[in-house]
C-alpha cells in the first residue's frame, strides 16, 4: 500500500474510493437524483436489459450524472421490453421502450441532460399509490 | 447492486457469516459476480430482526436471514427483480411487508452520527472508510488548525461525554492541553459494563476507523503521541477489527510519524480488561491499565493532570470519539444545532426487554420516551401494558409512564431520577415486579463493588439484604425507610460514580412504585406474581379431578383430600415451592 502523505494524497484516494461508496450514499436520498429504473423481469433480461443496464451504468459514469440506476420488476409493457423509467427530480416519470444500447446512451445525452423527448416514449396508463 | 450483510455479533451468532458465503456461491452459479457484491457491515441496530441483508440501490431489507435463503435472494432478487416478500420487515400495525428501510418507523426517528458508517461500510477494509470522508477530519486539524482552535471548535460544537456523567469534551480535552509534560496519553474507554448495552462494541465491530481517527485528533489537540484503548477482552470481534484498523491506517501512514507531512506523531495500542464494571471508571481503568488491580481513587488529582503512568491523560468514551470526526466535517454549528439547548447532537439507546423491536438506535438528544418506545420500539411485546423503563443501567433509575412525554437528555433525566448513563434502556410491563427489578440491579452491584470503600462494600450488601427480606414477605414499614437512609448515606460517602449512583434503582423504585413496595411489605402481595414467596397458590375445586399428583408430589405434605374429589392446599403449611402448580395437568391451581 502507498502511504498517505498529504491532505491531497487523502483526496485522490477518496475520489477512487467514492464510486462504490457512491452506490450506498446516494440509495439514502434517492429524490434529489435522477433515477433510472430498468424493467428486469423474466421478459426483459430476454430482451436484453441486463446489457442495457449495464450501457446505463457505465454511460452516467462517464457523465458524472447524479443518477441512481436500479432494477425493478416487469412494468407490464411486455411487448415493448427492454423499457427503461426515468425520473428527474420535479417531473413525472417517462418510460423509454425498446431500448437497446445505443438508445440508452440517446436517452442519457438527450432527455437526461438536454430535456429532448426522444421517440418510443410509452404513455403513462397507470398510477402508482 | 451490492448486498450488505450484517456482520455485527449479534448476526454473526445467528450464522450472517454462512449467509455471505452461500450469497457468493449463488452470485457465482448465477454469473452475477460482475454486477453484485457481497459486503460484511457492522451492526444496523435492528437485532431484534437478525441477521440482515439490505440490497442496494433499492434499499430493500431483509430480515431474518437464513443461510437457505441466499439462494432465493440471488436467484429471484438479484436475477430477476423481484423482491423476495417473505423476509420483508413485517409492519406489526397492519402485518404489511414494508421493503424499503426508510419506511419503517424503527427508522424513520433515527438520526444517525455515531452510527453513521454501521451498516454502510465494510469494518476491515480502511478504503470504504476514506471513501466515506475518512481521515478527512484528521487531516483538517493537523495541516490547517492550530490545537487550540480545534479544541475551541469541538467546545462550541457543545458534544458532552457519552459514557455517562456527561462533562463536556472540548473542556477536558483543554485542561488536559494545559498541563506540560513529556509524554501525554489519549485513553479510549471501551469497558462497557452496563447490562445490556452494547452501542460501544456495535460502534467498535462497525466503524473502528472513526475511533482511530478521532483518538488522533485528540491527540494533536492535547498534545499526546500515544493512544490506548482500554477494551474488555469479551468482546473478541470489536478487538479483532480494531486491531486491524489499526494495521491498515499504520499501512498509509496515517497512524505514524508525520501524519500528512505535519509534525504531529501519533500511534495507538489496545489493552485488554477483563470485564470488570469498576473499570469504567476512569481511575480505575487507568490502574488496571496499569496493571494493579482496578480499583478507583480520590480525585483529584484528576487524570487530565496525573493519570496513566502518572502522565497527563485524556479518557472518553467510544461514543464520544464517534462523534468527533462528524463535528469538524460538517462544523460545530451543525452540530450544535441537533439536540436541546445543554445536551447537543444525538445519543445511542441499546434498547431491550420487554419491547417489540430490540435493537441499537440513535435518536436527537431532545425525543421522548414515547416515541422511544412506541414509534421505535414497536410496542411493548405482546400488547401488554407498559410499566417502568430502566435507563442508565445499574447506575440509572426507573423511570414511569408520567415520564414517557420527558425531553430525553442529560439533565432531564437526572431531574427525573434517572440518568442518561452509557445509554441501556430496559423495558418493563406489567408482568415485571419492580422490588425485585431494584434487587436484580443491586445483586450486580454488590457482584461489582471493588471493595475499597465502605459504604459501597457493606451498604449495598445491607440494602440487599433488606430487599432478599422483603421479597419474602418478611419485611416491615421500618425496612422501607431504613432503605431510604441507607442508600442516601451510600450516595453521600462513596468513593467513586459507581458507588456514588448504586442506590439510584432503590430510590427510583421507591419514589415512582412505592405502593409496591408497601403491598410487598404490609399484604405480603406481589401483583406481578414475580416473588415466589408471596404467592398464595389454591386449587380451583372446579377443574380439580382429584388426580393427587399434587399432594403426591407436595414435599411438605400441604394438600390433602380424597382420590376424585377437589383437593386442598393448606395456606399455613405450603412453603410456596410451586411444585403443585407445575405438576397439574389440568390447570387447577391458581396463583395469586
Amino acid at each position: 500500500m502507498t502511504k498517505i502523505k498529504s491532505l491531497d494524497d487523502l483526496r485522490q484516494k477518496k475520489q477512487q474510493l467514492e464510486q462504490s461508496m457512491d452506490i450506498r450514499e446516494k440509495s439514502d436520498h434517492p429524490e434529489n437524483l435522477v433515477q433510472i429504473k430498468v424493467a428486469m423481469a423474466t421478459c426483459g433480461i430476454a430482451s436484453g436489459a441486463r446489457t442495457v443496464m449495464n450501457a446505463l451504468v457505465e454511460k452516467i459514469k462517464k457523465e458524472n450524472i447524479p443518477a441512481v440506476v436500479t432494477q425493478t420488476g416487469c412494468m407490464g409493457y411486455c411487448y415493448a421490453e427492454p423499457t427503461v423509467e426515468v425520473t428527474k427530480p420535479g417531473f413525472d416519470p417517462v418510460v423509454f421502450s425498446y431500448v437497446d444500447v445505443k438508445k440508452a446512451e440517446e436517452i442519457v445525452d438527450k432527455y437526461i441532460l438536454n430535456n429532448e423527448l426522444i421517440d418510443g416514449i410509452l404513455p403513462a396508463n397507470y398510477q402508482t399509490i | 447492486m451490492q448486498l450488505l450483510v450484517c456482520g455485527g455479533t449479534g448476526c454473526r451468532a445467528s450464522a450472517s457469516a454462512t449467509i455471505v458465503e452461500k450469497l457468493n456461491e449463488s452470485l457465482k452459479a448465477h454469473q452475477l459476480t460482475e454486477e453484485a457484491q457481497v459486503v460484511t457491515t457492522g451492526c444496523f441496530g435492528f437485532c431484534e430482526k437478525g441477521p440482515i441483508v439490505k440490497v442496494i440501490p433499492d434499499n430493500t431489507f431483509y430480515t431474518q436471514v437464513k443461510p437457505e435463503d441466499a439462494e432465493e435472494i440471488v436467484a429471484e432478487h438479484i436475477l430477476k427483480g423481484r423482491k423476495v416478500s417473505r423476509l420483508l420487515y413485517e409492519n406489526p400495525e397492519n402485518q404489511e411487508h414494508i421493503a424499503d428501510s426508510r419506511h419503517m418507523g424503527f427508522y424513520q426517528k433515527q438520526m444517525r452520527i455515531a452510527l453513521r458508517n454501521c451498516g454502510v461500510i465494510d469494518p476491515e477494509n480502511i478504503d470504504e472508510y476514506i471513501g466515506r470522508d475518512g481521515y478527512s477530519a484528521l487531516a483538517q486539524v493537523v495541516t490547517d488548525l492550530t490545537p487550540e482552535q480545534a479544541i475551541a471548535m469541538v467546545k462550541q460544537s457543545g458534544l458532552r461525554g457519552r459514557g455517562g456523567a456527561g462533562f463536556p469534551t472540548g473542556l477536558k480535552w483543554e485542561i488536559t492541553s494545559k498541563f506540560s509534560s513529556d509524554q501525554k496519553y489519549v485513553v479510549c474507554n471501551a469497558d462497557e459494563g452496563d447490562p445490556g448495552a452494547f452501542m460501544d462494541r456495535s460502534i467498535l465491530e462497525g466503524d473502528p476507523n472513526s475511533i482511530i481517527e478521532a483518538m488522533a485528533i485528540c491527540g494533536y489537540c492535547i498534545g499526546a503521541t500515544k493512544g490506548l484503548v482500554y477494551i474488555r477482552a469479551e468482546y473478541p470481534l470489536a478487538i479483532k477489527r480494531l486491531e486491524i484498523a489499526i494495521a491498515q491506517a499504520r499501512e498509509y501512514g496515517l497512524l505514524g510519524d508525520n501524519i500528512f507531512g505535519s509534525k504531529f506523531s501519533f500511534d495507538m495500542e489496545l489493552r485488554y480488561g477483563a470485564g470488570a464494571f469498576v473499570c469504567g471508571e476512569e481511575t480505575a481503568l487507568i490502574a488496571s491499565m496499569e496493571g494493579k488491580r482496578g480499583e478507583p481513587r480520590v480525585k483529584p488529582p484528576f487524570p487530565a493532570e496525573s493519570g496513566y503512568m502518572q502522565k497527563p491523560t485524556n479518557v472518553n468514551n467510544v461514543e464520544t470519539f464517534a462523534n468527533v470526526p462528524v463535528i469538524f466535517l460538517k462544523g460545530p454549528e451543525w452540530y450544535s444545532s441537533i439536540g436541546t439547548e445543554k445536551s447537543k447532537g444525538t445519543k445511542v439507546f441499546a434498547l431491550a426487554g420487554k419491547i417489540n423491536n430490540v435493537g441499537l438506535i440513535e435518536v436527537p438528544m431532545g425525543i421522548t420516551l414515547r416515541e422511544i418506545i412506541y414509534e421505535i420500539g414497536g410496542g411493548i411485546k405482546n400488547g401488554k401494558k407498559f410499566k417502568a423503563v430502566q435507563t442508565g443501567g445499574p447506575s440509572g433509575g426507573c423511570l414511569t409512564e408520567a415520564h414517557l412525554d420527558t425531553p430525553i437528555d442529560f439533565d432531564s433525566l437526572v431531574a427525573a431520577g434517572s440518568m442518561m448513563g452509557s445509554g441501556g434502556m430496559i423495558v418493563m410491563d406489567e408482568d415485571d415486579c419492580m422490588v425485585s427489578i431494584a434487587k436484580f440491579y443491586l445483586e450486580f452491584i454488590v457482584e461489582e463493588s471493588c471493595g475499597k470503600c465502605t459504604p459501597c462494600r457493606i451498604g449495598n450488601k445491607r440494602m440487599l439484604e433488606i430487599l432478599e427480606k422483603i421479597t419474602q414477605g418478611k419485611g416491615n414499614m421500618e425496612d422501607l425507610d431504613h432503605l431510604r437512609n441507607l442508600a442516601y448515606v451510600i450516595k453521600d460517602t462513596s468513593l467513586c460514580g459507581l458507588g456514588q449512583s448504586s442506590p439510584n434503582p432503590v430510590l427510583s423504585t421507591l419514589e415512582n412504585f412505592y405502593d409496591e413496595y408497601v403491598a410487598h411489605v404490609k399484604d405480603k402481595r406481589c401483583f406481578a406474581k414475580k416473588c415466589k414467596a408471596l404467592a398464595r397458590y389454591t386449587i380451583d375445586p372446579d377443574v380439580c379431578t382429584g388426580c393427587t399428583i399434587c399432594a403426591r408430589n407436595c414435599p411438605v405434605e400441604a394438600i390433602t383430600g380424597e382420590k376424585r374429589e377437589p383437593h386442598f392446599i393448606h395456606q399455613e403449611i405450603c412453603i410456596h415451592c410451586g411444585v403443585c402448580y407445575q405438576k397439574c395437568k389440568f390447570n387447577a391451581i391458581n396463583v395469586e
